[in-house]
């Protein structure tokens, strides 16, 4: 079993790595600091820390005037809170003017656990995706994620970085370099592709090496940036391969897998398979419990890997 | 038609303008160069009621003109905005980007004409563009944005936001140590958004003195009178118990709305909100108090009649 690794606690951490580094990067939260682990910050920059209580919307209003005036603006609570409560202030005060600010949600997908369906963020990347101007990001492991969080301190505009509860199994080394945008070839492969981001890319790792000794030979990508997506690797990955499975802890809509659909369809149509959650909620219950329950294991992906193989022409 | 004193002009031929000192107006008392330390207008009282007629008439023009906006809650907020332009706030036209520049915010993004008005009669946009108003590629959009319009601070039209912009805005200057102080103009009606008793709670909260609301407290919603939509009284109590120093004042009446202003700036670890009772409509009879001109532009026979008594 890898190592794991906490995303958040790393994200917590990299702020006040920033922190020193810059004097303009603010960080705002909504009463969650403890579990964002944003209250790494807060001590050390108590000037440029303000807890905004439980008010999301105005936590994006009062992000928006600050990053107008020139600052950085971190700003952080779950996922779900950060997407579904909160919509139409980052459609008005982020994405429409491209304020300088950084939405790091934590607590993404259905591993939230036993806190049940309002916690659960199902839906935030296809809101997130849905909006001009917003860069998207799901890391798959702790290193990835303080990358991303630094090269979103480093590049201007509105971001979206979407985080686990759970601690993470890490599937990159400390000598890995996240470059924005960009689509990272874990194993080649010449049979099928899998996609993937966040937690499910060590899981399409695993279903590989089970599929190998299956004698199914996939090319697994990690697909860190949902927006702008790196659509050259997946029109590689469709010719080269010839299917491709989409695995992503996310509702079956208007996230990773609807984004490469139509670039495949668009680019270079060939059959695909998504490993997801359906239209539904999911209950309360452990993380692995609910991942086993709502089809979003190794298996699932190996599954939907020899239908999809099964049918090639 | 004739009648308005502006005529429609060619929007290619304004689109992407900068800023031409040609336009500067020239009843400015003190030289924008450099960092200007007080209002480089400073009207007399006698000249800020000239200059809100001039806005006025240019609500009703551009509104005319464009056949849609909302000319209702614009000439309400006439007199304040006209305050703030042309005697309190220190800006610079000729520099809208002037760090140590007072903040206004509009969150009543409707209002957009008025304050579209005020920004072209101080410089920051050519006057005949304001005819533009609402067209396609004009940078005058139907409700504020920041990134087409110099001298606009936020891109508003989605009510009960401006209020939390400003608090950031506000807070920035005090990290920075900035003396800028920061205006929102809110209407009524959106004091009944939840976000805007959110950040009045939090410009408490973090005790903000350099940030000052004003509500223009014209009594009037989109569909009716705020009583009988959504009650706000007692509504300065609400604000007293989140908090803000309040100050009651006609905001139509100048001496009162200077005082007011000056109040605000003097008031220490709390933040100041003024509601200032406002007509809707003001200055044109056929339209005070009339719900219909809440977001209907004037005909042009009314553009006309309301441009007679504006003069």
């Amino acid at each position: 079993m890898p190592t794991e690794v906490s995303t958040r606690e790393i994200y917590g951490k990299t702020l006040v790595e920033l922190g020193k580094q810059n004097k303009d990067i603010i960080v705002l939260d909504a009463d969650l600091s403890p579990s964002t682990m944003t209250r790494f910050f807060a001590p050390e920059f108590p000037d440029r820390f303000f807890d905004c209580g439980l008010e999301e919307q105005n936590m994006i209003g009062i992000a928006a005037g600050l990053a107008a005036t020139g600052k950085i603006v971190f700003a952080s609570t779950f996922a779900v809170f950060a997407s579904c409560r909160c919509f139409d202030q980052l459609r008005m005060c982020l994405s429409h003017p491209r304020l300088n600010v950084k939405i790091v949600a934590t607590h993404g997908g259905i591993t939230v656990g036993e806190d049940g369906t309002s916690h659960h963020a199902i839906e935030d990347l296809a809101l997130y995706c849905a909006l001009p101007g917003f860069t998207v990001i799901v890391p798959a492991d702790a290193i990835e994620a303080a990358q991303a969080v630094k090269v979103a301190a480093d590049t201007y505009g509105p971001f979206y970085i979407r985080l686990s509860r759970p601690k993470t199994p890490l599937v990159y080394q400390e000598n890995y370099r996240f470059t924005l945008g960009k689509a990272v070839t874990m194993r080649q492969g010449k049979d099928v592709t899998i996609i993937a981001m966040g937690i499910m890319v060590a899981k399409a790792l695993e279903a590989s090496d089970t599929l190998a000794r299956q004698e199914i030979d996939c090319r697994v990508i990690n697909m860190p940036t949902v927006k702008p997506l790196d659509e050259g690797v997946i029109v590689k990955a469709a010719s080269e391969t010839g299917a491709i499975v989409v695995a992503e802890e996310h509702l079956a809509h208007g996230g990773l897998g609807s984004r490469v659909a139509q670039v495949v369809t668009r680019e270079r149509p060939v059959l695909m398979s998504f490993v997801n959650l359906k239209d539904t909620y999911a209950l309360s219950g452990k993380p692995e419990e609910l991942l086993q329950r709502y089809g979003l294991t190794a298996k699932d992906i190996e599954e939907a890997v020899r239908l999809v193989v099964k049918a090639k022409p | 038609m004739k009648i308005f004193a502006v005529s429609p002009v060619d929007i290619g031929a304004i689109a992407g303008l900068q800023f031409n000192p040609q336009f500067m107006p020239n009843y400015i008392k003190v030289s924008p160069e450099g960092t200007p330390q007080a209002n480089i207008f400073d009207f007399s009282v006698a000249e800020l009621r000239e200059m809100a007629k001039r806005l006025r008439r240019h609500v009703i023009t551009m509104t005319a003109t464009a056949g849609s906006g909302h000319p209702g809650g614009s000439l309400s907020a006439a007199d304040i905005i006209t305050a703030l332009y042309f005697k309190v706030m220190r800006h610079n036209p000729k520099n809208p980007q002037w760090v140590h520049r007072d903040r206004f915010i509009l969150s009543k993004g409707h209002a957009a004409p008025i304050l579209y008005a005020a920004l072209a009669e101080s410089g920051y946009l050519p006057v005949p563009e304001l005819s533009t108003l609402r067209r396609l590629d004009s940078r005058l959009q139907g409700h504020t944005d920041r990134n087409l319009t110099p001298g606009v601070e936020m891109s508003a039209g989605s009510l009960g936001m401006g209020l939390s912009f400003g608090i950031g805005v506000a807070l920035a200057a005090r990290l920075d140590s900035r003396d800028y102080h920061t205006y929102v103009l809110l209407s009524d009606g959106e004091c009944d958004e939840g976000q805007t008793w959110e950040a009045a709670l939090s410009a408490a909260h973090f005790k903000l003195d350099n940030l000052t609301a004003i509500v223009d407290y014209n009594k009037i919603q989109l569909s009716g009178w705020t009583r009988d939509i959504m009650n706000l009284e007692p509504f300065n109590q609400k604000w007293q118990a989140f908090g803000w120093h309040t100050i009651e004042i006609d905001g139509h009446d100048f001496s009162q709305i200077l005082a007011a202003l000056q109040e605000a700036q003097n008031t220490k670890n709390k933040p100041t909100v003024i509601v200032a009772s406002t007509v809707k409509g003001k200055g044109v009879s056929f339209m005070e108090n009339n719900v219909k001109f809440h977001g209907k532009a004037p005909t042009a026979e009314e553009a006309e009649k309301a441009l007679r008594e504006l003069e």
